[in-house]
């Protein structure tokens, strides 16, 4: 992939600009702006409804120095199949320039939830496009319900701890190994705790011919009840403790990208975060709860590394 | 033959292909060779993206055809390719269109003139897979063009308008364009084409003003507007609908002058000295017409009007055409439960501005739910109606069994 200079990548144009409404300490825009200083092409954008689609085209005024397109919420995949088969018929033409990259983009509800189907269109159709789902396990832009996204345990306002429920009851569902396993060429999976690693993978991913899916957790600094300045700090723990596990699967073949050298327990993942604070509350621990996260956590991290997965 | 002038000689009598009102859609999706096209199968449709299908896979066509998962990706491809900048076309019924309504008031804010070949089917349930208009009308407010077909040579040749109305600079709407399932869809019956050269003469290429893949002049589509400007955006956009009829005119010339087959927004089969008029729409206008025909005979002046552009909806056309009439009666192939039936309550508003002049009493009649046929003899009982001044405030049902399981006739308020 090549050397990656930051300072340089820093200081070129980026398709999302500066200025735009999103909350102080989200993940989103960080994630974006990283995914889109890999690209060297110029770049067409789709996005699902979501925060950052919201936040970022206020009329009259655009966020966006690159192309920009929302449909609506459950069809961003299908959106950019559309936009992609048009370029591919108009630059036969010579319409318009050939060397465009397509980058959709979706939070976890427009992805794992209500997009979910026109990702998979899209994936198993074959366009060349990348699609990066910026993942903070809920419905923050309504104010925090649950998604398929959200880890057991948290507490949503569509799942909130209460006297008899802990938060979610559920586990989240793997979304990048359910996109892997569409046969696609470039899978990853990432988050903010090292920026190289995000550029050099978005990179990858616009650069590889057909479709390829980036899952990049960010943190809601609002709704996982966090300071926003400890956006890297969390993102950091969550690679640490194996609770997002870093890595890509190419061509089927899953490669981790960053094993913690010195993992920490997913407790301190968790301790760090108002969305967990009713399992420390008041002195009685939840330890069943936090062990059922470390479990988890485990029984994931062994899948990945003993390349259980079907392919 | 759709249209009134269409009464030919028979030295004249077109050498058309037999064909059906499905693969005249396709035919002209060929000859247009769109840049884009993204569809799903549903019955009665099916047809249109299985044919297209082959002329891709023959290399016929030049276009992207992506067979998506579902509707609503089928419609919101078709978007993104046609905000793109491509030319696009799909087709659907039923379910299908229901799949799809989130998408088409977007498209039609978008100004993406996406031309849609929508062959009408009930929506369940029960499901059924027969024709009535009840796909289409909850569209009627979408923003679309909708142009309803009587048969399968008027199909191709909407397609070929609605090009040209969808693209024109003063509309930029999306266009349905409407034919009745199986009815118009299945059968076989002589259709003219033109030449592949003609054709591409006559829709010529779209030139899109804000293409998306322009990345040297990048625009925002889709953005979040407050209240502060989204009304005057609406209104903006109903400008486009409202400058319909007088763009349609030209184009509708032009194509006449290619086809010598003009079509108006209005059919108006014999109605100009009429006393009783039947108003319908797509195929059952033919018995309509048919049973006109045989009432003149008889001394009977009645005639028919078929609405055949339902959105922008004919208002003041309608109005000049039934003003002064004796009776009027309109069939609707639809219902709106608790309220009037989609044509019969544009109808009678169209007429209400001109009450002044003379009051005309608008019957309102269902029929036709689910594929039912129409026959003469329900379309005589309903001019018989008219005749005899028996009017009802609500609707009737027209060929509907009784609780007995007798037919009822239409004939009694509600029940009638």
């Amino acid at each position: 992939m090549g050397v990656v200079n930051v300072r340089e990548l820093t200081g070129k144009s980026n398709p999302l600009a500066e200025g735009h409404r999103m909350c102080p300490g989200c993940g989103a825009p960080t994630a974006l702006r990283q995914a889109f200083m890999g690209m060297d092409s110029p770049v067409v954008v789709v996005g699902a409804t979501g925060c950052l689609e919201v936040s970022t085209t206020v009329y009259p005024y655009s966020s966006w120095r690159a192309p920009f397109l929302h449909v609506a919420f459950e069809n961003a995949g299908a959106a950019v199949s559309g936009v992609v088969a048009a370029h591919r018929a108009m630059s036969r033409k010579k319409l318009f320039r050939e060397e465009i990259k397509f980058v959709a983009f979706g939070g976890d509800g427009g992805t794992y939830d209500i997009g979910f189907q026109s990702l998979s269109g899209a994936l198993e159709r074959g366009h060349d496009f990348t699609y990066i789902c910026y993942n903070n396990q809920g419905y923050m832009n309504t104010g925090a319900q649950r998604s398929g996204a959200t880890p057991r345990s948290a507490n949503t306002t569509t799942s909130p701890a209460g006297i008899l429920a802990p938060g979610k009851l559920q586990r989240a569902k793997n979304l990048t190994e359910i996109a892997a396993a569409h046969n696609i060429p470039y899978v990853a999976q990432t988050t903010l705790h090292d920026p190289l690693d995000l550029i050099r993978k978005v990179r990858r991913a616009v650069e590889t011919p057909g479709p390829a899916f980036v899952n990049i957790l960010v943190p809601c600094a609002l709704f996982w009840k966090i300071n926003p300045a400890d956006q890297v700090k969390i993102c950091r723990l969550a690679a640490d403790s194996k609770f997002w596990p870093i890595y890509e699967v190419v061509n089927g073949e899953r490669v981790v990208s960053y094993t913690p050298k010195k993992p920490v327990p997913v407790e301190d993942f968790l301790r760090a975060q108002g969305r967990y604070a009713h399992l420390f509350a008041g002195g009685g621990v939840r330890r069943d709860l936090i062990d059922q996260a470390q479990a988890d956590v485990d029984a994931e991290w062994e899948n990945l590394t003993q390349n259980r997965r079907s392919s | 033959m759709a249209s009134s002038n269409a009464v030919l000689s028979e030295n004249k009598r077109p050498r058309g292909e037999m064909t059906s009102g499905n693969m005249a859609f396709a035919e002209a999706m060929r000859q247009i060779n769109p840049d884009v096209v993204a569809a799903y199968p549903i019955t009665p449709s099916t047809e249109i993206p299985m044919k297209f299908a082959e002329f891709v896979a023959d290399g016929l066509v030049d276009t992207e055809y992506i067979t998506v998962e579902s509707e609503h990706s089928a419609i919101t491809a078709c978007v993104g390719a046609s905000v793109s900048g491509a030319r696009v076309m799909t087709a659907s019924s039923a379910n299908g269109v229901g799949l799809m309504h989130e998408i088409f008031p977007i498209a039609a804010a978008f100004r993406a003139p996406i031309v849609f070949g929508l062959v009408n089917r009930t929506l369940g349930a029960p499901i059924n897979i027969n024709c009535d208009h009840s796909d289409s009308m909850p569209e009627r407010d979408s923003g679309w063009i909708q142009i309803y077909c009587e048969d399968a040579q008027e199909v191709y040749d909407s397609a070929l308008l609605a090009i040209r109305l969808a693209e024109h600079r003063d509309v930029l709407t999306p266009v349905f364009v409407c034919q009745d399932g199986f009815i118009t869809s299945h059968c076989y019956e002589a259709v003219e084409f033109l030449s592949d050269e003609d054709v591409r003469e006559f829709v010529g290429t779209r030139e899109a003003r804000y293409p998306l893949l322009d990345v040297d002049n990048p625009v925002s589509y889709g953005s979040f507007v407050t209240s502060e400007y989204y009304f005057e955006i609406k209104r903006n956009q109903i400008e486009g609908m409202n400058n319909v009829m007088r763009v349609y005119g030209d184009i509708s010339n032009e194509l006449a002058s290619l086809t010598g087959r003009e079509y108006q927004p209005l059919d108006c089969y014999r109605t100009d000295d009429a006393d009783y008029v039947i108003v319908i729409m797509s195929s059952a206008a033919g018995v309509v017409k048919d049973v006109a025909d045989e009432l003149r005979a008889g001394g009977v002046k009645a005639g028919c009007v078929r609405v055949r552009m339902f959105r922008p909806f004919p208002a003041k056309e309608i109005s000049s055409a039934l003003s002064g009439k004796k009776g009027v009666a309109v069939l609707d192939r639809s219902a709106s439960p608790g309220g009037v039936s989609p044509l019969a309550a544009e109808v009678r508003s169209a007429l209400y501005m001109s009450c002044r002049y003379g009051f005309v009493p608008v019957s309102e009649f269902i029929y036709g739910l689910g594929g039912r046929d129409l026959f003469p003899s329900d379309v005589e009982r309903v001019f018989k109606g008219l005749m005899a001044e028996d009017y009802s405030s609500g609707a009737s049902y027209i060929g509907l069994r009784d609780k007995n399981g007798g037919a009822e006739g239409g004939d009694g308020d509600g029940s009638r």
